[in-house]
């Protein structure tokens, strides 16, 4: 049983260019059953061969989690990135065949929340779109806040306006639209919920307004997948497969571990679900945490690293795998 | 703080600690007897945000004692109520009015506060939003988990139900979303067989 | 497959008995000859043929009756079945799970056609068709973790996943050891298992919940847990305490092996779709010590593990006083002899008993 989620075998069913960032693609199953039904929120992992990489990232499901006969997901490209997008956008096309992972839900809605709060900036719009989609066939009371860059790189803003018109705003940074963050969360009613996706700028001002206002933690969600970032090469022993591995520049721990073929648990691999939570045995050097999921005494102490985001800097990392 | 050190139990016996500085808009105050103390602590070290707080306290034995600080406090409401369902009203209402970011403080009894928080959390604030500091009686408010009725003020172990008059051991198992602990026949296995009472913590 | 169903009670004058079929796949929960609590979870495949591991929702000879037993609690006492209101989803997901194993697993006793929304339903054994709209409560007689829970075995808990923790936020729950739904629902998993002595310390707690709260679609857990109960009553409720508490007390050197009952819950954790929350079935099996000892292994197990137990273990799972009865019938069974590993009664390879 290796690691991460179930798998489903998929072929690309559309690919559709949204603007000059953004690509949406759709994806049925190939055995031609219906996919597992999902809750918003929740994203798949693709494993993308490229030659002899394999790459796994996830991206969110925006497609119905009710009606689970096609899944979607969009794709902003990163040219900064390691090419996972690059990648999506250049070299998958209609009817090449992918693997996904069953859907893994680490975004989810508090269904106890009388209103649902969304905040989104750019690509974050994706998981809201399937929670929206939840939303309009079971019920529920939400506003969507969603700031884009320019009208045109306003992914699905149309179709929002027009299904939602009472409950979406719609701020593009070109026309210095700004969202009103403190006066939009100074009246809300008991029971509101926030949540908010985009760029790191954008979660730490959301959840340091909300906390600043009195907000309880059990009320503010936010989603970021960290990418894994690019770094030196450095080397790492696996103490329990007796095997040295050479981890390139721009490519994660965990998947020179992967490269190596020594399996290690991990689930959402961009830093946020501790599954792939590793003890480090012996290091003499730095490791750089770039996770979301140790303590700071965890990373003071240097007996733990996340390998799917984390790198190390120095002469000995001796793990135990 | 409250002067009683309550002896260590299981995870879901509430631990209570001391009412704490926290970011909001609107702070709210329930208390009873005692309690009213812990709020005077608090606001000693507080004074900037009684301008945005109300203060709601039933003084039971305590009579006058807390009275006239409290009005000292210059708290933007103060309501000094002769009972908490006399209360009940009041706190219902500025619930339903209230914003995301108001900040609960109950301070006095296990009663009260437990009574309190069930109300809050009906009313929709997050249990993160609610502090609590125990002062004065020990007295606890407890279910008869076969008639269901709730006895409050109990002080003693066995007690008895005063609905179905049933005799009843009190343990700590706690009910956050009652407020309540729990109460069972204490002879179920040999009925008829009541130690006599014992007064809790003694 | 033909299960012949048994007409049986769980209470009054407690006809229960289990065939020879179902002794031999009753899931004897010691794999050694002592007992301390582990965090005992492994994956939920099917494993052995004809055991109560190889399907998701086991079906056995006990079914009917145990539904019947079920509905005669509920009668008496609705609260033992509750939803919190964001649960509703979720008792839908769980629905869905049930219908579904059990048209694939029991083709001949169940059936579920759907049509788009439009699911039809049916269960020969209790006599049901129905046909309802999927996601739509007002077209069931209940809402759908009741209305699936009146006709599954075991009882259910749905857990909420949130603040990273689970909370018990709807349950149907009538075969229980000694806890109450209506007072337990809504409290995390910390708060539920607070009167359960020493697993704390251990960090069982701990480690268990961390497991359960990644556990993902498509790939669901079980272990095994236990107790003890005299009769072959499934509503040990504290709710009810009074009037099978003092059962306990009428047991003699003559009647322990018949009545004494050892009772094990086979518990199933499984992420649900579109709440995205864990159902939490716990299927309640029950064997006299009598028939229990006719397996050899089982009956010097069983005399060490209860021999050895710790006092604490034995008062909170409430046989302390019944103890020394109960060591007085099992040292009978127990020649001295080792056992082999694992729950299995290894029939063929263990020797019969040297007395």
């Amino acid at each position: 049983m290796s690691a991460g989620a179930e798998k489903i075998s998929v072929t690309v069913s559309e690919k559709v260019v949204l603007n000059d960032l953004v690509t949406r693609f759709q994806f049925k199953r190939t055995d031609g059953d219906s996919f597992p039904a999902f809750s918003g929120g929740a994203h798949t992992v693709i494993e993308m061969t490229d030659g002899d990489m394999t790459r796994l990232n996830p991206y969110s499901l925006m497609s119905n989690p009710l009606l689970p006969d096609v899944y979607e997901i969009s794709i902003r490209r990163d040219e900064d990135g390691r090419g996972g997008s690059k990648f999506m956008h250049d070299k998958v096309n209609v009817g090449d065949e992918m693997v996904l992972s069953y859907p893994v839900n680490l975004f989810s809605l508090d269904l106890r929340a009388r209103k649902q709060l969304m905040i989104a900036g750019g690509i974050g719009i994706t998981p809201f779109i399937a929670q929206i989609k939840q939303m309009s066939l079971l019920g529920g009371n939400f506003e969507l806040h969603y700031s884009v860059r320019t009208k045109s790189l306003g992914s699905y803003v149309d179709e929002l306006m027009d299904q939602h018109p009472n409950n979406v705003h719609i701020y593009h940074d070109d026309q210095e639209e700004r969202i009103e963050l403190e006066q939009l969360l100074s009246g809300q009613p008991l029971g509101t919920h926030v949540y908010v996706c985009g760029p790191k700028g954008m979660i730490d001002w959301v959840r340091s307004t909300a906390q600043s206002l009195g907000w309880p933690e059990s009320s503010i969600h936010f989603e970021e997948f960290l990418a894994p970032q690019s770094g030196k090469p450095f080397s790492a022993t696996l103490s329990k497969s007796n095997v040295t591995v050479e981890v390139g520049e721009h490519e994660s721990l965990l998947e020179a571990i992967e490269r190596a073929g020594v399996d290690a648990p991990y689930l959402c691999r961009g830093g946020a679900c501790g599954q792939c939570e590793t003890r480090v045995l012996e290091h003499d050097g730095e490791i750089k945490h770039h996770d979301h999921w140790l303590e700071d005494e965890e990373r003071a102490c240097g007996d733990k690293i996340m390998p799917c985001v984390s790198r190390f800097e120095g002469k000995t990392l001796v793990l135990d795998r | 703080m409250t002067d009683f050190e309550f002896p260590p139990s299981i995870d879901s016996r509430p631990v209570y600690g001391k009412l704490e500085t926290r970011p909001g808009h609107a702070h709210l105050f329930i208390a009873d007897a005692e309690g009213a103390a812990a709020i005077l602590d608090f606001a000693a070290a507080n004074a900037d945000i009684m301008a945005n707080s109300h203060i709601i306290y039933i003084p039971k034995d305590c009579g006058e004692k807390y009275v006239a600080q409290l009005e000292a406090l210059n708290a933007s409401q103060l309501y000094v109520g002769p009972s908490y369902p006399a209360a009940m009203s009041r706190i219902n209402h500025v619930l339903a009015t209230a914003h995301m970011g108001i900040q609960l403080y109950l301070a006095g009894t296990e009663g009260l506060m437990s009574e309190t928080r069930t109300t809050a959390t009906n009313a929709g604030v997050s249990l993160d939003s609610i502090q609590l500091e125990h002062r004065g009686s020990l007295s606890r408010r407890m279910q008869c988990v076969h008639c269901k009725g709730i006895t409050e003020n109990v002080i003693t172990d066995p007690y008895v139900c005063s609905h179905c008059g049933l005799n009843l051991f009190v343990r700590d198992h706690y009910s956050e979303r009652l407020g309540v602990f729990q109460g069972v026949r204490v002879d179920a296995e040999d009925h008829g067989n009541v130690p006599d009472a014992v007064e809790l913590y003694k | 497959m033909t299960i012949q169903f048994n007409d049986e009670t769980f209470k009054d004058d407690y006809t229960f008995k289990n065939s020879k079929e179902a002794l031999a796949r009753f899931p004897f929960p010691f794999h050694e000859d002592s007992y301390m609590y582990s965090v005992n979870l492994e994956p939920h495949v099917t494993t052995r043929s004809g055991s109560v591991f190889e399907k998701g929702f086991d079906v056995d000879e006990h079914y009917v009756s145990e539904m019947r037993d079920r509905a005669e609690v509920l009668a008496q006492d609705p609260l033992r079945s509750q939803s919190l209101p964001h649960m509703t989803l979720a008792g839908w997901d769980f629905l869905e799970l049930v219908m579904e194993n059990k048209a694939k697993d029991y083709p001949d006793l169940f059936e579920l056609h759907k049509d788009g929304s439009t699911w039809r339903w049916i269960n020969k054994p209790l006599g049901i068709d129905d046909t309802f709209t999927f996601l739509d409560d007002t077209t069931l007689p209940y809402g759908p973790l009741e209305y699936i829970g009146r006709q599954t075995q075991g009882d259910h808990v749905l857990l909420d996943q949130r603040e990273d923790n689970l909370w018990a936020d709807a349950g149907i729950v009538t075969t229980q050891a000694d806890w109450s739904l209506d007072f337990d629902i809504g409290m995390n998993f910390n708060q539920w298992h607070a009167p359960v002595p020493l697993a704390a310390e251990l960090g069982i707690f701990k480690r268990a919940l961390k497991f359960l709260m990644n556990i993902q679609l498509g790939a669901p857990a079980r272990r095994l847990n236990w107790t003890m109960t005299v009769n072959p009553l499934l509503d040990t409720s504290p709710e009810n305490y009074a009037e099978w508490g003092i059962q306990k007390t009428d047991m003699n050197v003559d009647t322990v092996g018949a009545k004494q009952h050892l009772r094990v819950e086979l518990q199933t954790l499984w992420r649900l779709p579109r709440s995205n929350a864990l159902v939490f079935p716990i299927r309640c099996y029950l064997a006299s010590f009598e028939d229990i000892a006719t397996v050899p292994k089982w009956g010097r197990r069983l005399h060490r593990v209860v021999r050895d137990i710790p006092d604490e273990l034995a008062t909170y799972k409430g046989f302390i006083d019944n103890k020394p009865l109960m060591l007085d019938f099992l040292s009978k069974f127990d020649d001295g002899l080792p056992t082999s590993d694992g729950i299995w009664p290894d029939i063929e390879t263990e020797p019969p008993l040297q007395k």
